[in-house]
């Protein structure tokens, strides 16, 4: 199966661990992934609140240049970027006036859409599923994972239409399948604080906070995420949380896509397992 | 579902809001789910349901002075359950935008630094460069030491790249530029 790929600018900064993992693991299933050549950013968190045509043609403009080529599937492994080529392309479905004024400003006709997918689709297909427990070398089973989805992989679902939007699942059976028992607990899709980060911090430790503590109170020892946002909010914030709110958590957050890697025996120096500010050690020691 | 709502009960400001975006503000009814599932209501001056009211209501002055326009997380938890299907997420966007365009100080006032310098970044770069970004954002607010361990501790290890890209840059200048071009006409 071959793919373009979309990494997004945290794939090439923050979220590198996700990029080499998500590289890792498809080459072990046998997805091939093409970066798309010359991908811009695709306006993020800041494009929507300050122009519509703008938060529409960066992203709409990447769809562009991967149809060009006459590829008609992309990964797009980053949350925020998934959400704003998901909506990009439901308001340009919904709104032909919107579509045209879009078209002239990325000076392209939009004819075959492109489908765009996010890894989660793609492992969790019942044939992705059962190709991944057959690569399975390494027994996890020792470990208690919650996996958290956050915000944008799944709403708004009229356009996003990822898994079950208020109690996703494809998550949880990819690392099922990979030998993880994951818990259920009531905050697979609750906010971080996202954007928030370096602007209004206050909110981001008091959002992250939560997601912590309810991951701890199921007695889960890491956090699977698959959003770089997420990511970002709960690891490298975790310890000014503890500090803020005088407890300790030392939940290790990892992408699902390093959960899945240890599973196949994927070296962990290749997986980036080091590159987290809460260590992973305690992780690593349970993987027999 | 057609609903009829007499014109003479429809605000002003509710009517240029569903002119220009095509959201409809008058179905609501209040039922205030948007509120009970919105992560940051806690911190907010009025709440979603409160802000859809005082649109009804034809409240301009106070909707676009609000602090909530600045605190919505864009979580999309309240378009998502609203049973109208009121896209308040996409309401909040388009009273951002009215606001700035209409000159209003914002009273959360880091946050639209942050789309400006994030914007900038793009604009110039292509793609986001982190430290060009962190170095812009503490230029424009004036918060020089703030967050200085987490980053480096983030360069230790290797999560922020040291040097931009300007792969692209050529084509989100000529976007943004017909942008601009469009939205003045």
């Amino acid at each position: 199966m071959k793919y373009a790929y979309y990494p997004g600018c945290s794939l090439h900064s923050t979220a590198k661990e996700y990029d080499r993992s998500l590289r890792a693991v498809c080459a072990k299933v046998g997805i091939e992934l093409e970066e798309v050549k010359n991908w811009i950013c695709c306006g993020s968190s800041w494009a929507h609140p300050t122009s519509k045509l703008l938060s529409l043609a960066l992203p709409l403009k990447n769809l562009a240049e991967i149809g060009k080529r006459g590829v008609r599937e992309v990964v797009v492994p980053c949350a925020e970027c998934f959400s704003r080529f998901k909506i990009a392309q439901h308001e340009i479905a919904n709104g032909p006036q919107l579509a045209a004024e879009v078209e002239g400003i990325i000076e392209h006709k939009f004819e075959d859409g492109v489908k765009v997918y996010h890894p989660l689709e793609i492992f969790s297909n019942n044939t992705g599923l059962s190709k991944i427990s057959d690569l399975v070398k390494k027994d996890l089973s020792e470990l208690k994972v919650v996996c958290y989805y956050g915000c944008l992989l799944t709403r708004p679902p009229k356009a996003t239409e990822f898994d079950i939007c208020e109690y996703p699942q494809s998550m949880d059976k990819i690392l099922q399948a990979v030998g993880i028992p994951t818990l259920d607990w009531s905050y697979k899709t609750d906010c971080c604080g996202a954007s928030f980060a370096l602007t209004r911090t206050e909110l981001v430790l008091k959002l992250s906070r939560d997601v912590l503590e309810a991951a701890k109170s199921v007695g889960a020892d890491a956090i699977a995420v698959a959003c770089p946002m997420c990511h970002g909010n709960l690891d490298t914030r975790q310890e000014e949380i503890e500090k803020e709110y005088q407890v300790t958590y030392h939940l290790p957050i990892l992408y699902f896509t390093q959960l899945m890697g240890l599973a196949f025996d994927i070296p962990v120096k290749k997986l980036l397992l080091k590159s987290h500010l809460v260590d992973t050690e305690d992780i690593l020691e349970k993987v027999r | 579902m057609e609903v009829n709502i007499p014109s003479d009960t429809v605000s002003e400001f509710a009517e240029i809001i569903r002119e220009t975006s095509g959201l409809d503000i008058n179905v609501c009814y209040q039922c205030k789910k948007c509120t009970s599932g919105c992560p940051v209501a806690y911190a907010m001056d009025y709440t979603p349901a409160q802000l859809m009211h005082a649109i009804r209501l034809g409240l301009k002055d106070l909707v676009l002075n609000s602090a909530t326009i600045w605190l919505c997380a864009s979580c999309e938890t309240c378009a998502t359950r609203c049973p109208q299907e009121v896209d308040i997420t996409k309401v909040m966007d388009t009273l951002r935008i009215m606001a700035v365009r209409a000159g209003i100080k914002p009273k959360v006032g880091d946050v639209t630094a942050f789309h400006r310098t994030g914007l900038n970044n793009v604009r110039f770069f292509g793609r986001m460069y982190e430290l060009g970004l962190i170095g812009m954002l503490k230029l424009s607010t004036g918060q020089y030491t703030k967050d200085m361990g987490l980053g480096i501790k983030m360069l230790k290890k290797g999560k922020l790249k040291l040097l931009p890209s300007f792969q692209g840059s050529s084509k989100t200048r000529r976007i943004f530029s017909k942008v601009k071009e469009r939205e003045k006409a």
